[in-house]
């Protein structure tokens, strides 16, 4: 319990006048800013949740944020049709529940959802393949918010191409709704595969690595240079238990979202805390051991051959 | 002089490239034994409830206060500040503190990521402004006398000092400026 308030009201040396800066000083909405809470949310869980209890679950449970929205992926998959973005009312109501941050997820393309779900105050968007999209052509110019975005992406050159835009979070995309982490592996491997090799490339090189990635050469450059992506790399799509989290931390990922395998297994609330656990321990085999007891039936999921639409491909 | 950095959750990432380009030897902490292997600790922003379930299932919350209690520097930023301070103003019921200095601090003090920022702050000891970023940033509304205000926001305390233990609300991690961990670095072992 915190003990109840203490301590003598605030009072500010009067040795040290300098200190109250004026808001015209204050930057809102910049890269630092909005690159900066990815960085708090590294070596976390973030949890896909449709309604306030599940929120209070996750939260519980230890996950960094939660993902506000109406269906989970593998019910979106069964019931198909078009996908949107969750009702405000929803969303508030799941704001009003937990005190960590908030994300939801727009269609791709649909910048006036952006809109809105920025004015309802969500602490990211997530610019989603997983809702069905709204232009086949544009993603949503980024750079145009204060809230932040995070993307979707299968390779390097579709993360360095929604950087461009003004992503500041990256997540592989992996096959969501589907609780088979073949394809979150697929595109780990295939980013994180693709930032050593530029790593290892002659500055003529990366002329040649922009073009093929059809990536801006500015950001691979910066790549080469920091061996690193420009922004926080998550994992998302098909992780069902606390192995498949330390999977994808091992194989590059900065944190890892689970959408349906939380909360479409047998028994939520120690799932979820057992895959918070094995992000932080992702390198201990006797941590990873422990929490994976007796969780229960995971999500049964499906193979890939057995998926009739791949939201991977949403996204250009 | 080995600084650990606990790495339950969080930006403890970027402290420990801070700490590199200082040429501080560093190690994540994310158990009690390595915290043995340290000689001071930097207690990172993050998720301060995440932190604190965390420090609680793996057995951390006594061995912290110890460490604490040793004296051994500690520098909480963001939610380290929230982690390290007395009382909790909008936490869950169930968070713990560590009641390493007399400060009662206010979770997500500024709303939400939309009024997250940055911004130049004079702090008592440095020569030039300090360009400081605060994310859902917490807010100390209480101090005791024992705990000294290094440089404040909007009235408020931003970064303070009570023996060993350095707390700032926002996150010196993301600046490119190492200032305020060569500060941490300097700090004399308490007691």
């Amino acid at each position: 319990m915190v003990p109840a308030g203490k301590g003598i009201p605030v009072a500010v040396n009067s040795s040290f006048t300098m200190t109250d800066m004026s808001e015209a000083s204050r930057s809102t909405g910049t890269q630092l800013v909005k690159r900066g809470l990815a960085e708090m949310l590294k070596g976390g869980v973030i949890m896909d949740v449709v309604t306030a209890d599940q929120a209070k679950i996750a939260e519980d449970a230890g996950a960094v944020a939660v993902m506000a929205l109406e269906r989970v992926p593998a019910d979106i998959r069964v019931d198909g049709g078009v996908a949107r973005m969750s009702d405000p009312i929803m969303i508030e109501g799941i704001q009003d529940e937990v005190t960590i941050p908030v994300m939801a997820k727009a269609r791709i393309g649909h910048f006036v959802e952006a809109q809105i779900l920025e004015a309802l105050g969500v602490d990211y968007v997530d610019e989603s393949e997983v809702l069905s999209p709204a232009d086949e052509a544009h993603h949503i110019d980024k750079w145009a918010f204060t809230v932040p975005f995070v993307c979707g992406a299968t390779n390097l050159g579709e993360a360095l191409r929604r950087i461009s835009e003004g992503a500041c979070m990256i997540r592989s995309k992996g096959e969501a709704g589907t609780g088979n982490v073949i394809e979150a592996v697929r595109h780990l491997r295939s980013i994180t595969g693709d930032v050593r090799r530029i790593g290892q490339s002659d500055s003529a090189e990366l002329f040649e690595w922009a073009k093929r990635l059809q990536a801006p050469l500015p950001l691979v450059q910066e790549v080469a240079e920091t061996g690193r992506l420009p922004v926080p790399l998550f994992c998302a799509g098909g992780l069902a238990t606390p192995a498949d989290a330390a999977l994808a931390m091992q194989l590059g990922a900065e944190s890892v979202f689970v959408g349906s395998g939380i909360f479409k297994s047998d028994d939520p609330a120690p799932r979820a805390k057992a895959i918070v656990e094995a992000t932080t321990h992702f390198e201990d085999p006797q941590i990873l051991a422990k929490v994976s007891r007796g969780l229960g039936t995971p999500m049964t999921g499906i193979g890939m051959d057995e998926a009739k639409v791949t939201y991977a491909d949403r996204g250009w | 002089m080995k600084v650990g950095i606990l790495a339950l959750q969080g930006a403890f990432a970027a402290h420990g490239r801070v700490l590199d380009s200082l040429g501080a030897a560093a190690i994540e902490v994310r158990g009690a034994q390595d915290l043995g292997e340290t000689d001071r600790l930097i207690i990172p922003g993050g998720e301060s409830t995440t932190m604190s379930l965390l420090a609680e299932t793996n057995d951390l919350l006594a061995p912290l206060k110890e460490y604490l209690n040793s004296g051994k520097p500690v520098f909480g930023t963001c939610a380290g500040a929230i982690l390290l301070a007395r009382c909790i103003e909008g936490g869950r019921a169930d968070q713990h503190v560590l009641d390493a200095l007399d400060i009662t601090v206010e979770r997500n003090a500024f709303g939400t990521q939309r009024e997250s920022f940055s911004e130049d702050l004079e702090i008592a000891g440095l020569d030039s402004p300090f360009h400081a970023v605060f994310i859902r940033a917490p807010r100390i509304t209480a101090r005791g006398a024992s705990v000294e205000t290094l440089a404040a926001l909007e009235g408020s305390p931003a970064l303070v000092r009570s023996g060993s233990v350095l707390v700032s609300t926002f996150h010196p991690e993301l600046s490119a400026d190492s200032r305020l961990h060569e500060m941490f670095l300097a700090i004399p072992r308490g007691k």
